[in-house]
């Protein structure tokens, strides 16, 4: 866990990551509170604080006596808002760095390319 | 949210020293807590006054509506695990266990047969024989396995080496999330448990300087480091917790959270920001004292 921000949040995040990357399927039941808990060793009200979270937002509806499930639809809304942050997130301070150090711009895009070449 | 414990003006003396001054502390149930603070800060007192221990100077005492003193139904319902337990001569871990159904309602006698194996505990050898680290497990079994309603850990694992420790907070969690309860736990091992926390209480000479929410307490603080004269511009007007340099460089712990504004500010000066864990502003927070008690020292 990151100290500098608020755990419930973190594990709003790896729960939203899961279901990005497909671990979580839409209509697919979440683990519980405890054991979110147990696993991160963490308090089971920040572990409750962390899915309330994805509650509110539509992103996991709880099932009265069975627990929780990702909704449909889930996946693609947490892509759009992801991309949306993206370039503030991403974008902006690798071009800060990339000025500072006098990379321009037709440089950047010939080593976006030769990692993504790398990485595939 | 109920009450299960709460203090008014709790003030206990011993001759001229004053252990805990005017206090103002409840507990709510169902809710795990830390409560922190420097050795001598008053932690110990606390939880002996809460748990009937100790007649207190002034000031109130409520545990489940009423005083603990010598009220055995409040007192079944309350566990204290004291750092050094004491046992009476040729006691073994077999006798404690055969005896704690009688002290504690909730008891659950075959969690404590997991906890024993759990611990590996030689249940019939003499205390007095056992290593520190065993006689810390009878404790933590003790405390598990009583399933009090309010149950106090002071400082409940000395010699326990970190396997048995992570042990201990696994089956903390387990059963806290099966049974919910109020847990006080008096540790100085505080990044082990800070995540356990939901609340934290931080007592300083007699006082409690801090009484919150464990996730508000995170990140609440920033250290700032990079070339002094950015530093000090950048902190200017704020307050300033603990500063440290060294050469041209200097670092300084600024209370409050930073916006992302600042944050850019920051970044634009050239400087570095850390997030100051729990543990860490525990030690700003009580360790100014200790400074202004050097100085003192030093000029005498």
């Amino acid at each position: 866990m990151d100290e500098s921000r608020p755990i419930f949040l973190q594990i709003a995040e790896s729960i939203e990551n899961d279901i990005i990357s497909g671990e979580l399927a839409e209509g697919s039941q979440i683990p519980s509170i405890n054991e979110f808990a147990a696993f991160h060793r963490i308090n089971p009200a920040t572990a409750l604080k962390g899915v309330t979270r994805l509650v509110d937002d539509g992103t996991v509806e709880k099932r009265r006596g069975i627990g929780m499930f990702v909704t449909v639809g889930a996946r693609s809304r947490l892509v759009a808002r992801r991309r949306d942050g993206f370039a503030a997130e991403y974008v902006r301070p690798l071009l800060v760095e990339a000025d500072k150090l006098g990379i321009d711009i037709d440089e950047l895009a010939g080593m976006l390319r030769e990692e993504r070449t790398k990485a595939s | 949210m109920t009450t299960v414990a709460r203090t008014r003006g709790l003030t206990k003396r011993y001759g001229s020293f004053t252990a805990l001054d005017s206090v103002d502390v409840s507990f709510t149930e169902h809710r795990i807590y830390g409560l922190l603070g420097r050795n001598g800060a008053g932690k110990t007192t606390l939880m002996q006054l809460l748990t009937g221990q100790l007649f207190a100077s002034e000031g109130e005492i409520e545990v489940f509506g009423r005083t603990p003193v010598e009220h055995s139904d409040v007192l079944r319902r309350l566990c204290f695990i004291a750092e050094s337990q004491r046992y009476p001569e040729d006691f073994k871990p077999s006798h404690v266990f055969k005896i704690a159904p009688s002290f504690f309602e909730h008891w659950d006698a075959e969690f404590a047969e997991r906890l024993i194996a759990d611990f590996r505990l030689p249940l019939n050898r003499r205390i007095k024989k056992l290593s520190r680290g065993q006689l810390s497990a009878v404790g933590v079994i003790v405390g598990l396995a009583s399933r009090a309603p309010v149950t106090f850990f002071d400082e409940p694992y000395l010699g326990l080496d970190a396997v048995a420790r992570h042990l201990f907070y696994d089956r903390l969690l387990e059963d806290y999330a099966e049974h919910p309860r109020t847990i006080v736990l008096s540790t100085h091992l505080i990044d082990e448990v800070a995540n356990l926390l939901e609340h934290v209480v931080l007592i300083d000479e007699g006082r409690i300087i801090l009484d919150q929410d464990a996730e508000e307490l995170r990140g609440s603080a920033t250290t700032v480091a990079g070339p002094s004269a950015a530093v000090e511009q950048f902190v200017d007007g704020r307050e300033v917790m603990a500063r440290d340099r060294i050469g041209g460089l200097a670092s300084a712990t600024i209370d409050g959270r930073l916006t992302a504004p600042e944050r850019a500010e920051a970044a634009r000066l050239g400087l570095e920001l850390a997030p100051v864990s729990l543990q860490q502003l525990v030690v700003h927070l009580t360790g100014g004292a200790l400074a202004a008690e050097q100085q003192k020292e030093a000029a005498a």
